[in-house]
């Protein structure tokens, strides 16, 4: 086996192989970089900026920054703390997430994410955006509300069920998730609840029927632990 | 031109296949055929393309979405957009439009219902020296008033058709008040590829090297390190790439250089083909200056006839050929990654890098992204050498810099100097008089006060890529804060959540001040915004964009402060505004029916 580099994290020495990012070094050293759209079975990405941190004095996303010899990087520091929690804030403001009546609180990765990054409110002012929910699927509910634009589903769609289901569509502030079907609705697509993209949301926006309040309020994933102890939404529910 | 007939839009999408080809990247060069055909990307288009070119309808949809001249919904037959750069308003674009919509009989930012005309806005079309401007179906035209308006609105409501307008209408002038080094020599002789063919490819990188040439495009990377990377990739199908997606507001040096000196530009294209072994040769133009498709085509035409490209290009055993791709209005394209993707006809969101495009670009191939100047400085250092570059400019910064001059000054148009020339010197030769503000570099770039003009032009100082926007004393700077910070929401690609959202809120914040309802605790609020987007931004646009606001916050306070609500806080929730809902249902409007405005909540 070829002598690992390392890196430190917070202090922590981090081993890394070649061609590995900060984020994949640090989860498969245990430390826990909060994330919502770096999923380990897709490309990096990058796109959410939770994952930022401080590389050798340089802000970058640990997704997609290569690891390097004798790095420094800086995760849990107060400046980048408030970092990502303004990031969240502005994740929050942007969609509708009212976590008290969504059946994928306490399962769900950005409310687990604020959580561990400490934001007490949204801080920033509501965008309230007007969005659809698309119930024509017998499997799965799509609500546009909660999407954070991760392009999970996307990926796994495109990347591994084989069937470019899901798009991003618009520019700026109008980016929105579309389906590819003729109605562009998700019934009259290929879409199927065995696909992979059915499993990787970090939030409620592809949120499985027939499931509701199966396991109760309190009793869910980050209820028991938060979600620097048992990661990912996707890894628990595959496992 | 609604419902076009089924055998239409197939004859138009087969023509289409039959020019371009079937390649799936080609998808946006077809859906902007589409539109310039039908005024509108036609269902039964989607549908053909679909069938044709192995894309989904959900990546058509995306890109019709994200590229500003791509509608699924018929455009008038005379498509009219006022380009809204903050100069132009600054000549009054906005009164023009609303002048135009009287005489039209119809509201800004809609179609008529006749189906005849739009009139909408759109971002700087690279005529700030000639503005204000607008484009037509595509095609630019200058120097706006009230004649101008009057005589358009009639030609628009009698039908007469676009080729038989005023051609002094279309007419869009070089004003290069003042060359330099390249600008003082642009006969094309081809003499840079005569070296390449004489001395070989090393040696001409070796000159390239030697004259210090950086990227003009702004961020100013070694041009020679950049050809040489690429080179040195291992892919073997290497690709070189002009970026003449000029879309920077204030810029319009390259619309000149292509208007007047595209032999350069292609022969410092053919150059880098030479000396990183490219095959695959693009000219990314942007939608504005479509106008000039027919002359660089000719110009490409007349080279390849000239043996200069295609075949045995340049008697140097290589083939390489040009294509000129367009893009469809979009600012981020100008991002040498974005780019890339729209020239595989996705949306133009920015790649993550590492890969660079040296190692892995277009289609995966190692590919040179170069700015329209840089190439046309490459092809005269290949012919006159590195030191006669070095000859003039910075240590840092060698060689000269276009620069495009607009804004409140007696000869806006193009001027070349040294790098290292000041910014007084600048302001002199154009004519501005009683400057209060000059904005470098566009709507990316810095704002400077008085007290910063004789700071240079120069990659360790001022660094640009050549947009050079003057205000005099008697312009509200807030009206270019709310330019810009409108742009920029427009102009975000959406694919980071920083700039993405963290636009939308700064510009909201930039609209409270504006309207005086916003207290300090605003500003501080707008800077916080701003560091999150300058610190954890996906890309260059997301990190530059909150620059004029911090800038001006730093330097011109006072319009801020001005403008501020005595309060130390004012909501942002307007719950008068929020009644409306319950008022239109209720069908009332009287004083009972409204919270005064000095109610807190």
């Amino acid at each position: 086996m070829a002598e690992h580099s390392t890196f430190r994290l917070d202090g922590r020495p981090i081993p890394f192989a070649p061609g590995q990012t900060i984020m994949d070094a640090a989860l498969a050293a245990g430390a826990y970089i909060p994330h919502l759209c770096h999923h380990p079975e897709f490309a990096p990405h990058g796109s959410c900026r939770v994952c930022v941190v401080c590389a050798d004095g340089r802000e970058v996303s640990a997704c997609t920054a290569p690891a390097a010899k004798d790095m420094e990087v800086e995760s849990q520091s107060e400046s980048i703390r408030a970092l990502r929690v303004s990031i969240l804030q502005m994740l929050f403001v942007e969609g509708n997430h009212v976590c008290p009546a969504c059946e994928k609180s306490g399962a769900c990765q950005l409310q687990a994410v604020a959580y561990d990054c400490g934001m007490l409110e949204p801080h920033f002012t509501h965008f309230f955006p007007r969005r659809a929910v698309d119930a024509s699927h017998p499997d799965v509910i799509l609500d546009y509300n909660r999407c954070i634009l991760c392009e999970l589903c996307v990926r796994a769609s495109r990347d591994q069920d084989g069937k470019r289901v899901f798009a991003i569509s618009g520019r700026g502030i109008g980016s929105r998730l579309i389906v590819d079907s003729p109605t562009g609705r998700l019934g009259d697509s290929r879409f199927a609840i065995t696909d992979k993209a059915a499993h990787v949301c970090p939030v409620g926006a592809i949120l499985p029927r027939r499931g509701g309040y199966r396991v109760p309020i309190g009793e869910r994933l980050y209820d028991r632990a938060p979600i620097s102890r048992v990661g990912d939404v996707a890894a628990n529910e595959e496992a | 031109m609604l419902n076009p007939s089924p055998s239409r839009i197939a004859a138009a999408v087969e023509r289409s296949l039959a020019r371009l080809g079937r390649d799936p990247s080609l998808v946006l060069q077809h859906l902007i055929a589409l539109q310039q055909t039908f005024s509108f990307v036609p269902p039964a288009g989607i549908d053909r393309l679909v069938a044709a070119l192995g894309v989904t309808r959900a990546q058509i949809l995306a890109a019709i979405d994200f590229y500003a001249f791509l509608h699924l919904a018929p455009r008038g037959d005379y498509d009219i957009l006022f380009s809204d750069n903050i100069t132009d308003r600054m000549l009054g674009n906005g009164r023009l439009m609303t002048q135009l919509c009287q005489l039209l009989g119809m509201s800004p930012g809609s179609t008529r219902a006749d189906g005849l005309v739009s009139v909408g806005l759109t971002s700087c079309t690279g005529m700030c020296d000639q503005a204000p401007a607008m484009l037509v179906n595509g095609l630019a035209l200058t120097r706006l008033d009230d004649a101008r308006i009057r005589r358009i609105a009639a030609l628009v409501d009698t039908r007469v058709p676009l080729p038989h307008w005023p051609q002094a209408f279309f007419a869009v002038s070089n004003n290069v008040h003042r060359p330099g080094l390249l600008l003082s020599d642009l006969e094309p002789r081809d003499a840079g590829l005569a070296a390449l063919r004489q001395q070989g490819p090393d040696a001409v990188l070796a000159e390239i090297e030697r004259a210090g040439l950086r990227g003009r495009g702004g961020a100013g990377f070694t041009t020679a390190l950049k050809w040489r990377f690429c080179r040195e990739a291992a892919h073997p199908e290497k690709v070189v790439v002009c970026n003449a997606d000029e879309g920077e507001p204030g810029t319009f040096k390259d619309r000149v250089l292509l208007t007047s000196y595209a032999d350069l530009v292609f022969e410092g294209m053919t150059l880098c083909a030479g000396i990183i072994g490219a095959r695959e040769g693009f000219l990314y133009l942007r939608g504005e200056y479509r106008y000039l498709l027919e002359h660089l085509e000719a110009v490409l035409q007349r080279r390849r006839e000239q043996g200069l490209l295609g075949q045995g290009m340049a008697d140097t055993g290589t083939d390489f050929d040009i294509r000129i791709h367009l893009g469809a209005g979009a600012y981020i394209c100008g991002e040498e990654s974005a780019l890339i993707e729209s020239l595989e006809g996705k949306r133009g969101v920015t790649r993550k890098r590492p890969p660079f495009p040296v190692t892995e670009g277009y289609l995966e191939r190692p590919t040179v992204v170069n700015n329209v100047e840089t190439f046309l400085a490459a092809a005269r250092i290949a012919e006159h050498g590195g030191y006669w570059f070095r000859s003039e400019g910075t240590d840092r910064s060698a060689g000269s810099k276009i620069l495009s001059v607009s804004g409140d000054c007696e000869r806006p148009g193009i001027y070349e100097y040294p790098f290292g020339t000041s910014i007084a010197r600048v302001l002199g030769d154009c004519g501005a008089q009683r400057t209060q503000a000059v904005q470098v570099s566009g709507a990316a770039g810095a704002t400077l006060g008085v007290d910063e003009f004789q700071r240079v032009l120069a990659f360790e100082d001022l660094p640009t890529a050549g947009s050079f926007m003057v205000f005099d004393d008697s312009r509200d700077l807030m009206e270019m804060v709310r330019n810009f910070a409108d742009f920029f929401v427009h102009e975000s690609c959406g694919f980071c959540t920083p700039c993405r959202v963290g636009g939308k809120l700064l510009r909201d914040l930039v609209e409270k001040v504006a309207a005086r309802k916003a207290s300090r605790h605003d500003l501080d609020e707008m800077r916080r915004i701003a560091d999150v987007m300058r610190r954890a931004s996906h890309c260059g646009l997301g990190h530059t964009a909150p620059n004029h606001v911090l800038n001006t916050l730093d330097k011109f306070p006072q319009i801020y402060a001005s403008r501020l609500a005595s309060a130390d806080h004012t909501p942002a929730f307007d719950l008068d505004a929020a009644l409306a809902e319950a008022r239109a249902l209720t069908g009332r409007d009287d004083v009972g029916a409204h919270i005064a405005a000095d109610v807190g909540c």
